[in-house]
């Protein structure tokens, strides 16, 4: 018994299960069925790998990062899921359901988005299955990401703005639950992030625990031992329960999630839902989730849009609670000192959101010295050279 | 005495027909405007009322109550607005539910509220995003303070969630007749009629149906197989629509005349 194990219905503690409506309740059973039943299946676990590694580029190398390692005084290990198809880990997600979606014998696949990394996943791996694809996205995200919105248009997929609500990722949501419950004899929805109701969470990390498998491996072969943390940015959780899942039954490992602390916390204005304990429930799980006294959802904020949700994935929520899990914010501005950083000392441009794990990182690595600390790089910086040209005022060559 | 909405069900039988059910969310176009709208409801024959608790996040809401329940929590409507709705609406003598999602109760505290929403003489709730699995606290603190527990059926649901779902009913059940979000529609849906149907095989509770119906023609068509035709999106929808409150009370009382008599047709 690991302390991830979860019980038959979906639940992490007090943590997790299914608040969601009766409509949904026929379609997430079917779908919990059909997940388990492939993953015992050696045809669709071996399909998945094969697409893994032939299309999306993984096993992601393991980086010794030497430079940096002197600076932090720690070894730091990144693990490099920026290199993956796409820019980062949520190719595997997004190619696992894919994959189970045409397994169902359902043609049409739904996403949310907020930045566009996740809807650009979910376009290319339906245009890769042949799949239809529609991608809700707030329409205030469409407007700051109109370039991910013509990436998706050209891999095939229709693209809608969300117009209620905030207008950005946790609507965008709420919109597909509404598109999913009319749509769901021919729909499936591909969740961006280990959050939701069951199956989702124990679903998603099923898909994204090669990135701590291998990193596992990869670490003893490397070194010769484990390493004393691995770490990961935390926004809905994907990618740090990927990381974890593949450490979390060594008790030597510490677990370390970095949630966006935007412009402080505590303060009005982060998304750093696990550091502020609210619990409650958000899109179909209890969980913590930023919320005011009468329990309305409160808009979080971050510099990086794959940070900026409100709530979190319900096993992270455990995590945190038991104590196998340690979460701390790290402010945005932070986040962008360890992104130039990273950029300069080891030539790796990181997402916004794996900068933070990287800052994280930096500040642990002072408590600990001389220790190794893996980092998973989740994603690489393309997509955020807008937010840095404005942030560090770049852009403009020496005349 | 239950406020228990029973009481609405037993009566519309005694007379022969289905039962109107109207729903509108608190504190829209504020609160005193909504507790007036709902006494015209009320007035021009709907038998119950459910005041739907504006919540941010409404995943099983249509663009028209969005609207609504954005423009209530815009204005700064609270739980407590709610509450407060609900006490000056069953003094009406009409039972009187409040249809939420679940983490505003949750935050409120599960007992606190079932206390507070009995003590304003409130029937119970009905909960969308709330499952009789995941319902063990509602469902207790509900029998502690004599409330209804209205879950929601749906034409996906399978015979055996039917049977579960409507034996932790009480007061009525909530068929959903689409497969999608609330909205007025223009027709009535098939999924309806046998809905209605397999729900009834397992339960002796009435079955009120829910989702599209805007008229008394699409409510006299529902009220031919199930006991009480639900209306919220078309209710909201003239409120909306009316260039001014005195014009949009006028509407709403001619609508909910035109659906009261759509009942009495079946």
């Amino acid at each position: 018994m690991t302390a991830t194990t979860q019980a038959g219905d979906g639940t992490f503690g007090r943590f997790g299960g299914r608040m969601m409506p009766e409509a949904l309740m026929a379609a997430l059973d079917e779908l919990t069925v059909a997940w388990q039943d492939a993953m015992a299946d050696p045809a669709f676990t071996g399909e998945f790998e094969r697409m893994l590694r032939e299309y999306a580029g993984t096993p992601s190398l393991l980086y010794d990062a030497t430079k940096l390692s002197e600076l932090a005084g720690a070894r730091i290990l990144l693990k490099r899921e920026d290199l993956n198809h796409t820019g980062a880990h949520k190719i595997r997600n997004v190619l696992g359901q894919a994959l189970l979606t045409k397994r169902m014998g359902k043609t049409r696949v739904i996403a949310e988005t907020g930045a566009g990394q996740h809807g650009v996943a979910t376009a290319t791996a339906a245009a890769y299955l042949g799949l239809d694809c529609v991608v809700y996205m707030g329409e205030v995200d469409t407007e700051r990401q109109a370039l991910n919105v013509a990436r998706m248009q050209l891999l095939g997929a229709e693209v809608i703005a969300v117009k209620s609500g905030s207008r950005t990722l946790k609507d965008a949501i709420n919109e597909a639950i509404r598109d999913w419950v009319a749509t769901v004899d021919h729909t499936a929805y591909v969740f961006g992030t280990a959050a939701g109701p069951h199956p989702f969470p124990s679903l998603v990390k099923s898909f994204c625990r090669g990135i701590g498998d291998e990193a596992r491996a990869q670490c003893l072969e490397l070194t010769g031992a484990l390493p004393d943390a691995v770490t990961a940015c935390v926004g809905g959780g994907s990618n740090a329960i990927g990381l974890f899942a593949g450490f979390v039954d060594d008790p030597s490992v510490r677990l370390v999630g970095f949630e966006a602390g935007g412009e402080g916390f505590p303060g009005p204005r982060h998304a750093a839902t696990i550091s502020a304990g609210e619990y409650g429930v958000l899109h179909g799980a209890r969980t913590f989730v930023l919320q005011d006294d009468d329990g309305q959802t409160v808009e979080s904020h971050s510099i990086s849009a794959g940070l900026d949700y409100p709530g979190v994935g319900p096993e992270h929520a455990f995590l945190a609670e038991s104590g196998r899990g340690e979460y701390r914010p790290v402010t945005d501005a932070e986040a962008m000192d360890a992104f130039a950083l990273l950029s300069r000392t080891e030539g790796i441009i990181p997402a916004i959101e794996s900068a933070h794990a990287v800052a994280g990182t930096l500040a642990l690595a002072k408590e600990v010295p001389g220790s190794t600390l893996l980092v998973n790089l989740s994603g690489r910086g393309d997509k955020d050279m807008g937010t840095a040209v404005e942030y560090f005022g770049l852009g403009k060559a020496d005349q | 005495m239950s406020h228990s909405t029973t009481r609405a069900f037993d009566q519309a039988r005694a007379e022969g027909r289905a039962a109107l059910v109207g729903y509108l969310p608190a504190g829209f176009p504020d609160v005193a405007g909504g507790i007036d709208a709902i006494k015209v409801m009320v007035e021009n024959g709907c038998d119950a009322i459910e005041v739907g608790l504006p919540y941010s996040d409404p995943v099983m809401d249509g663009p028209t109550i969005q609207a609504a329940a954005q423009q209530a929590l815009e204005q700064g409507v609270r739980t407590r607005d709610v509450l407060r709705t609900v006490e000056a609406v069953a003094a009406t003598g009409a039972p009187t539910l409040v249809m939420t999602y679940w983490n505003p109760v949750e935050r409120y505290g599960v007992d606190r509220f079932a206390a507070d929403l009995a003590s304003a003489g409130g029937a119970g709730l009905i909960t969308p995003d709330l499952v009789p699995d995941e319902a063990t606290g509602w469902i207790a603190a509900a029998d502690a303070h004599d409330l209804d527990k209205v879950f929601l059926v749906s034409p996906s649901s399978t015979d055996a969630r039917l049977a579960m779902t409507t034996a932790a009913c009480r007061g009525f059940v909530y068929a959903t007749a689409v497969m999608g979000v609330t909205g007025a529609r223009e027709s009535t849906s098939e999924l309806a009629a046998p809905l209605v149907e397999r729900t009834k095989k397992v339960t002796d509770l009435p079955v009120a149906v829910g989702l599209g119906v805007s008229n008394g023609d699409q409510a006299a068509e529902v009220a031919r197989h199930a006991d009480g035709v639900i209306v919220g999106s078309a209710f909201v929808r003239v409120l909306l629509d009316a260039p001014d409150r005195t014009t949009g009370l006028e509407a709403l009382a001619d609508l909910t005349r035109d659906l009261a008599d759509g009942v009495r047709r079946a």
